[in-house]
């Protein structure tokens, strides 16, 4: 049963390009994501990683080819669907993107009242999240009082607050100490392990060598290899 | 609903003084076009006054016949603006001029033949206003052979109605100019607001909340800056009012302010009245809407 999961795709990418003016950030991409998967989406800086992401949720839209997100297909959605296509997406941002003047509790239950989560229920909601990410006594705090490592947990609170099918990481351990690097990649791994399809752009290859799982590689925009590593012992 | 209402009380306190500045803003323009409402409203209802007591006579040729009198005022009920219409024969009109002359009256005694003439008093609808159609009313009465000669209200006061119209165009004018500008100036602090917490709605575009679920504490927002600055502008001018034609007093120390003492109106049964209810909450509204449209327009323009 779980096997024939896993070969469902969740996103099909076809043909995409990406241009911006004159300039090509991605050429002639193409790939498919199952659900469940682990993947990560690797390359030098300005390879495109983080530009590929932003074409799966919308955050700019394609310049030819089509993309599909759990059937959905996004060159005919209308402005009003995007929401309900970013509500598939948990998203943690390299630079975090928590409201500074807002606490943590609050940064969160955004999320879970955006998604429609019931008024009695936020709370609740918001404190298990905190607790899968070991911050619940911090609930009270404002972004700017936290660390590096701790806004970035509470990032991962946040995408995983309105219960996306798939998370996408945009190089989520890049400015974090070894320490807390390792803290929020477990998590990730965590929140694989409980259903969800986990997508994650990074330059860091010792990280990819180390857990191994599937690798698209980047370069120049182009799609250079897509292939399974096997896991370091 | 309420989740959205205290989010737009917890915004307009984070933002106070971009906030104030358009509450006051509204008020100021409230002030202005509900002064000018208080104005047209009060001179329209001494004009209405006057008019009551306006009165067409038309005064009939000698011996016409009674069933031509009935075709008469048959004809004249049916005009446009007749409110009531009544045979004045020359014996009643001697009778009451009799009254009139008092001591006078024995003079009447020695007429050979009663000389005044049969007329019509006609009374004119409260809604007839333009002094156009007074005198149009007029001549179409005098147009009838039988009518001699035909006379009504002073020509002052056709002036002064003509003044108040172009009063009341005015006030449109100044309304629609300062309805422009109170939506200038939401739509420009909603614009403020939106670029101070540009970061937050993107985020929220990010985590998938809708269009709604962004907008509509913008829209409570600036709805309840047009409902605060309605009642402000408002209760300036209530307050104004009561000390012009009131009895109220302030003091405070040394100063004090207190209606003049020796106010009267012109027209001594004639109560001065403040805005009705109905146009009260007319202006509430408006100010309401001046709130929802500033914010219309700059959250099309911000969140294109």
């Amino acid at each position: 049963m779980q096997k024939k999961e896993d070969h469902n795709p969740i996103i099909q990418v076809f043909h995409v390009h990406k241009r911006y003016g004159s300039e090509k950030a991605l050429t002639d991409i193409s790939s498919e994501i199952c659900e469940r998967e682990f993947l990560f989406v690797t390359g030098p800086s300005g390879a495109g990683k983080t530009t590929l992401l932003k074409l799966l949720y919308l955050g700019e839209p394609v310049s030819e080819g089509q993309i599909i997100i759990d059937g959905m297909n996004l060159s005919r959605l209308s402005r009003r669907q995007i929401p309900s296509l970013r509500r598939k997406f948990g998203i943690i941002f390299q630079d975090y993107k928590l409201i500074p003047t807002r606490s943590v509790f609050d940064n969160i239950a955004l999320v879970a009242e955006a998604v429609g989560t019931r008024k009695r229920l936020v709370p609740k909601k918001v404190r298990s999240v905190l607790r899968t990410v070991g911050m619940e006594d911090r609930l009270g705090a404002f972004p700017p009082g936290l660390s590096g490592g701790e806004q970035q947990r509470v990032a991962v609170a946040r995408a995983i607050a309105g219960n996306p099918k798939i998370i996408l990481a945009d190089e989520p351990t890049g400015s974090l100490d070894a320490e807390a690097a390792s803290l929020v990649f477990n998590l990730l791994k965590s929140l694989h392990e409980r259903g969800a399809t986990v997508i994650i752009a990074t330059h860091d290859t010792a990280l990819i060598r180390r857990t191994g799982g599937r690798v698209i590689i980047l370069e120049g925009g182009r799609l250079q290899v897509s292939t399974t590593i096997p896991k370091l012992d | 609903m309420l989740r959205i209402f205290k989010r737009a009380i917890q915004d307009i306190l984070v933002n106070s003084f971009l906030n104030s500045v358009a509450i006051v803003t509204i008020s100021l323009c409230v002030l202005i076009i509900s002064a000018f409402a208080l104005f047209y409203v009060n001179a329209s209802a001494i004009m209405d006054f006057w008019v009551r007591g306006i009165r067409i006579m038309a005064y009939l040729g000698p011996d016409v016949p009674e069933p031509v009198i009935l075709d008469i005022k048959q004809k004249i009920r049916n005009m446009n603006g007749v409110g009531k219409i009544r045979f004045v024969s020359k014996e009643e009109a001697l009778e009451t001029l009799k009254e009139q002359m008092q001591q006078q009256a024995s003079l009447l005694e020695h007429l050979d033949a009663n000389p005044l003439p049969d007329a019509f008093e006609i009374r004119i609808r409260d809604t007839f206003r333009n002094w156009q159609d007074f005198e149009m009313l007029a001549s179409r009465v005098r147009s009838f052979p039988e009518v001699e000669e035909v006379e009504y209200g002073q020509q002052w006061m056709g002036r002064f109605m003509n003044l108040l119209n172009l009063f009341r165009l005015t006030g449109y004018a100044l309304a629609c100019l300062f309805f422009m500008a109170a939506v200038f100036f939401v739509a420009n602090t909603i614009r403020l607001v939106l670029y101070s917490r540009r970061e937050e709605v993107e985020i929220m575009r990010l985590v998938g909340a809708s269009e709604g679920f962004i907008k509509d504490p913008f829209y409570i927002q600036s709805m309840i800056q047009g409902a605060l600055g309605g009642v402000i502008g408002l209760g300036t001018l209530f307050v104004m009012f009561r000390f012009v034609v009131g009895d109220w007093t302030l003091e405070i120390g040394d100063w004090k302010l207190e209606t003049a003492s020796d106010f009267q109106f012109l027209i001594s049964d004639f109560q001065i009245q403040f805005l009705s209810p109905e146009i009260f909450i007319g202006i509430l509204l408006g100010s309401m809407f001046v709130g929802w449209l500033g914010c219309y327009i700059s959250l099309r323009q911000f969140l294109k």
